[in-house]
């Protein structure tokens, strides 16, 4: 276990300019300036991808808390970002145009699944846990193509932004970006300390030996269960930006391999670290992205990197910037 | 009379064909250190998971401190005052020696839906975290993670957790199992120690160290009680005698097959 991070409020100290600080500060400050880069440039397409980046960046902490700190290796997490989407696009399609109204269902919504899925599939272990997650998230899209009111398998292209009354006009994309980069560092922040809490060592205990934490007298399940409610929240959240930043859901959003890929920026990124998910989300995205420009095979490309990550990295990037403190 | 504070009848546990507890019957009076003897197999171990709750019998009751505790589960046994050590080192390896104690302080210390304050600095389990590592003979190694422990301190940690979570009934499963003979004996005086606080019920291999400490000794074999007595009456009994010359002819035989 690392020391316990303190992201905010700590006085800069020479100890902090450890590399992994450095790789920390240097991707929060790229991060926020890259609307004033498309600004100056004129180029929107870097403020499109790295809005994107965002969220999937908070769906992928968000799948870290129960992942990396429960070792609850959940394969139907997209489910969260296609139940969030859909709670916009349905809303907005049947009137609803309010943002507080349709965050609130999504976020509502994704509690409810989860708290489901997770009294189902947290009796079960190992590869099982793993399948029953996948098959709940199968189920939702499925159902998701089966909505012929709000396009099916097309998907639904949606008419308007959210909107909060004149308090943020999400139609500004330099103000929505700028919010999706608060509430992914409110996500961080909130994971940072969720896990340092009571709360999140007894998840982590659980993780470690599960066992034990029941010899010791803790009752594990209802703690694993909260992460996954919690977890479940956040992503779901995630889900109602991606809807507002494309305008447009579709059950692809939430197909198994979208599942895969948040998997796979939090172990790139680091398993159990609490801005890893970060780090690995760019990583990830911007990889894809540079790959997809230059050949159509990108996979070809991405995978024996992942293998390669999955081999020698056992702490993911975040792992490698910390030095020789994880083995 | 009082009631005794452990009051097993009856117990009786078979995986498959395999009789590991068979109508066992046990009485530990509060105060006293209890150990069960026996040769490999016999059932030592399932014992124990019967007793901290892991394992669900098939028939039999066991009273804990005047109460029904046989469908109870694990977490709450320990609440109750039921703590176990293991015999297969049983920890957290990534957290420190004092985050795992303190872990088991937190178990006690109500619920842990707190979820804001850092509980690294939460001086209430700090605190007694502390003591009880200090208690064992790891004060030094309180930040040590626990893969980089020796096995023997590994060992002591084991007793510490189990302290921590300030039992009644202290279940020790072979807690000198793979220790050298010096750390053996740091083991007895520690035990020592603990003797006529916490009520204990010890599995043990080491005779020596058994017959050392126990005020009472319970002899199974094949899952049944064929003993129970003062560590002197059970040193002459016979039965026993037999059961383990049996045992020990038996490893003789293996040793002349194996060299």
């Amino acid at each position: 276990m690392k020391a316990a991070p303190a992201l905010f409020g700590k006085a800069i100290a020479p100890s902090c300019l450890a590399p992994r600080t450095v790789l920390t500060v240097t991707l929060l400050v790229v991060l926020a300036l890259v609307p004033i880069y498309a600004a100056f440039t004129g180029d929107p397409f870097a403020l499109t991808l790295f809005t994107r980046v965002l969220i999937m960046a908070i769906a992928a902490v968000s799948l870290n808390l129960i992942m990396g700190y429960g070792g609850m290796a959940s394969f139907g997490h997209a489910a969260y970002l296609g139940i969030g989407g859909y709670a916009v696009g349905i809303l907005w399609k049947e009137g609803f145009a309010s943002g507080f109204v349709q965050w609130s269902v999504a976020v509502g919504v994704s509690a409810l699944f989860a708290l489901v899925v997770g009294a189902l599939s947290l009796r079960t272990r190992g590869v099982y846990f793993i399948m029953i997650t996948l098959a709940f998230a199968q189920m939702v899209y499925y159902v998701a193509q089966g909505l012929d009111r709000y396009g099916g398998d097309d998907g639904l292209t949606i008419g308007q932004r959210s909107t909060f009354g004149g308090l943020v006009d999400l139609n500004n994309n330099t103000l929505f970006y700028y919010l999706c980069f608060a509430l992914l560092l409110a996500s961080v922040y909130l994971v940072s300390r969720l896990v340092n809490s009571r709360f999140g060592l007894a998840l982590q205990g659980a993780r470690s030996n599960e066992r034990r934490m029941r010899a010791i007298g803790f009752p594990t399940f209802r703690y694993k269960l909260a992460a996954f409610v919690i977890a479940g929240v956040l992503c779901g959240l995630a889900g109602a930006l991606l809807a507002n930043h494309t305008n447009f859901i579709s059950p692809a959003i939430m197909y198994w391999t979208r599942s895969g890929d948040l998997m796979v920026m939090v172990i790139l990124g680091g398993l159990g670290s609490w801005f890893g998910p970060v780090i690995g989300a760019v990583l990830y995205l911007a990889l894809e992205e540079a790959l997809s420009r230059v050949t159509e095979y990108s996979g070809l490309v991405i995978g024996p990197v992942l293998l390669l990550a999955a081999i020698y990295l056992r702490g993911g990037i975040e792992g490698l910037f910390a030095g020789a403190g994880r083995d | 009379m009082t009631e005794p504070l452990l009051h097993v009848e009856g117990l009786s546990k078979r995986f498959g064909g395999v009789v590991a507890a068979d109508a066992v019957a046990l009485a530990v009076p509060r105060g006293e250190f209890h150990a069960v003897i026996g040769p490999n197999g016999a059932g030592k171990t399932t014992l124990i998971g019967l007793l901290a709750g892991e394992i669900s019998p098939q028939g039999g009751h066991i009273r804990f401190d005047g109460r029904d505790i046989t469908r109870i589960p694990v977490h709450r046994r320990s609440r109750l005052g039921v703590a176990r050590s293991f015999q297969i080192t049983s920890l957290f390896p990534d957290f420190t020696a004092l985050d795992n104690v303190a872990l088991a302080v937190q178990a006690h210390s109500g619920h842990s839906f707190r979820l804001w304050k850092n509980a690294r600095r939460d001086r209430a389990l700090r605190e007694p975290a502390r003591t009880a590592l200090a208690g064992v003979g790891l004060a030094a190694r309180a930040s040590v993670r626990v893969d980089k422990l020796s096995h023997g301190e590994q060992r002591q940690l084991e007793i510490a957790m189990a302290l921590a979570t300030q039992p009644q009934l202290l279940l020790l499963d072979e807690p000198m199992a793979g220790m050298g003979p010096e750390e053996s004996a740091r083991m007895v005086t520690m035990l020592r120690k603990l003797k006529g606080g916490v009520t204990i019920l010890l599995i043990e291999h080491d005779m020596e160290a058994v017959f050392a400490l126990a005020d009472r000794v319970t002899v199974l074999v094949y899952g049944r009680v064929i003993a129970n007595g003062e560590p002197a009456a059970i040193r002459a009994d016979p039965v026993v005698r037999e059961a383990y010359l049996g045992e020990q002819e038996a490893r003789a035989t293996e040793l002349r097959r194996n060299g």
